[in-house]
């Protein structure tokens, strides 16, 4: 093999190189305070590095692969990551965290690695191993605040449901081999067709993948593993590592199991119903900031597979668009809700009474993101919802798009509460003036812009909807 | 191939082994017997792999590379499961689910 064929995976050298050097930084300069303004200078560089385009192609004889959607993925769950990183700065410098800052973020970037590998897999056996990768740093990061029980029973959760999930799955891989003899993806897309065996594998094989998504079956984890982790833990599940998912999920149902339409339509379809009622009925009752944010990204991932189902071109793009919009707004709420936190120790939704009076504008911030979850007219998240519901109306799934409006007049309701809290109720002892630092700063200006900026210029969308590809 | 055993038969094992491991993680209250359990349900995937490599296609090899990788990929599981349970163990003094119940609804 040539070093040009394996420049092909350059994103995911170079993101183990920012890894070792992370590892050399504590051997060598210590767990010093410094540590998060290193560890995100060298992730910037290596965001910067990754817009760079890729050529199309294979390695490892088909097991890994390239394409430009790939390589733009890859880059959004960066851009994603970096603004994580960003805002996480500060929560990681208090005491409580000394000797394990480091930690943080080698466990996190070997959760991208793992995530890059599953979005570039060419064969079962190589997204099994990312997909892996993705998940048992990620119990370990859930886990992080050793001090407190909440953290630890969400670790102690999310492993024993993923390992089940993951067994799951492989039992339905086992049975796609079974009945193919094969795991590669290019020989799976000529040779299956419908029987009850691969039936049961396909179903088998979502569970897996549905419990990354938190789609409904599968979602039982979800509201105590955000409300146990730390803040900054929970966005990355709600965003990127569920952004990551979606996006394999979306490739693998139309290339590999495009033949088995006819079985996943009807298993998406329930999925989808379920999901968006259900995530949405639970986030009406929720207290907790971080329990609520949880059940809407239930909800959220709901809508999504709307866009999944609709099969087409069109579909796939409104589906990366949304993830887009998506990830800033959700990164803008929660970015929000750990500063409160982090400095006042407030997480319940009554206690954002009288924000606006004390910290305009965090809770301007808020509010944007809110709208854009919500999908109120003039932010992105309007024509995110928007598209999807047209994606899945085009091909006539339309008890399906009335059920998905009906429910996002209902999460109105929830997203609203949370508004007026903060704008209209006057509190005795509202939350005091939180000053950030500048990265947090500039992490949400970036959120902010992001979902102006993706709603106002339709070339954002048009862009993607020329790399995406349908059935 | 092993004399008077047909494929199905090592099947009806295997899929026996995986529901009841399925069935175990879903009834058992501690938090070691739920790992065993999930190891239960890798296992009968390891058989499933190996037994349709060796019957259906024995001029290659991918059902029993793959069923390395899941061994090792346990391993890697039960460590960190491993680990956190202990820690549950140090607050609590116990590792009953019962007892792992400050989060509900």
């Amino acid at each position: 093999m040539e070093t040009a064929t394996l420049l092909m995976m350059r994103n995911e050298l170079s993101l183990l190189i920012v890894i070792l050097l992370l590892l050399l930084v504590e051997l060598f300069a210590g767990q010093g305070k410094r540590i998060p303004y290193i560890a995100t200078g060298l992730f910037l560089v290596h965001t910067l590095l990754g817009f760079w385009p890729l050529p199309e192609g294979t390695l490892f004889g088909g097991m890994f692969r390239s394409s430009p959607l790939i390589t733009i993925i890859k880059s959004v769950l960066n851009t994603g990551v970096l603004m994580l990183f960003m805002q996480a700065g500060s929560y990681l410098q208090k005491d409580s965290n000394r000797g394990k800052i480091t930690e943080y973020y080698i466990l996190t970037l070997a959760t991208l690695l793992g995530m890059y590998f599953m979005i570039s897999a060419g064969d079962f056996l190589m997204f099994y191993l990312g997909l892996e990768l993705a998940t048992i740093p990620l119990a370990a990061l859930v886990a992080y605040n050793l001090s407190q029980m909440k953290s630890i029973e969400a670790g102690a959760k999310f492993i024993l449901l993923a390992a089940l999930a993951s067994g799951i799955m492989l039992f339905g891989i086992s049975l796609i081999y079974g009945a193919t003899g094969s795991v590669y993806f290019a020989d799976l897309a000529e040779q299956l067709q419908l029987s009850p065996m691969l039936f049961a594998a396909l179903a088998f094989f979502l569970t897996g993948l549905g419990f990354k998504i938190s789609l409904v079956p599968f979602h039982f984890w979800t509201a105590d593993v955000y409300e146990g982790a730390p803040t900054s833990v929970a966005a990355y599940l709600s965003v990127i590592s569920k952004g990551a998912a979606v996006f394999v999920l979306i490739t693998l149902l139309f290339t590999v199991f495009e033949p088995l339409f006819a079985a996943w339509e009807i298993l998406i379809y329930l999925m989808a119903v379920l999901t968006i009622t259900i995530g949405n009925l639970f986030a009406l009752r929720q207290q907790n900031m971080q329990r609520f944010l949880a059940f809407s990204s239930i909800a959220q991932a709901g809508f999504i597979l709307l866009g999944v189902i609709a099969g087409t071109q069109y579909g796939m793009s409104t589906v990366i668009y949304f993830l887009l919009v998506y990830i800033f707004s959700n990164l803008g709420a929660f970015g929000v809700a750990a500063i409160v936190y982090n400095s006042s120790g407030k997480i319940n939704i009554d206690d954002y009474r009288g924000f606006y009076q004390t910290n305009p504008k965090l809770s301007l911030v808020m509010l944007l993101s809110l709208f854009s979850l919500a999908g109120i007219p003039p932010v992105a998240g309007f024509f995110g919802k928007f598209f999807l519901f047209a994606a899945a109306a085009e091909k006539g799934y339309y008890w399906l798009v009335l059920i998905a409006v009906v429910n996002t007049i209902i999460s109105l309701y929830y997203y609203l509460r949370v508004v007026r809290a903060m704008f209209l109720d006057r509190s005795e002892e509202p939350i005091g003036r939180i000053h950030s630092d500048v990265l947090t700063r500039l992490a949400l200006a970036i959120s902010v812009a992001g979902i102006v900026l993706a709603g106002v210029f339709s070339q954002v969308f048009d862009w993607i909807y020329t790399v995406s590809w349908g059935m | 191939m092993i004399e008077g055993i047909e494929v199905f038969d090592v099947l009806v094992v295997s899929t026996a082994m995986f529901f009841i491991g399925i069935y175990g993680f879903m009834v058992r209250k501690n938090l070691i017997t739920i790992l065993m359990s999930v190891e239960l349900i890798l296992n009968a995937v390891n058989i499933n792999f190996v037994i349709f490599n060796k019957y259906l296609y024995p001029d290659m090899l991918q059902g029993y590379i793959f069923s390395l990788f899941v061994t090792g990929i346990a391993a890697a599981e039960a460590a960190v499961a491993i680990a956190i349970i202990l820690n549950v163990y140090r607050h609590m003094k116990g590792i009953d689910v019962e007892q792992v119940d400050t989060m509900k609804y």
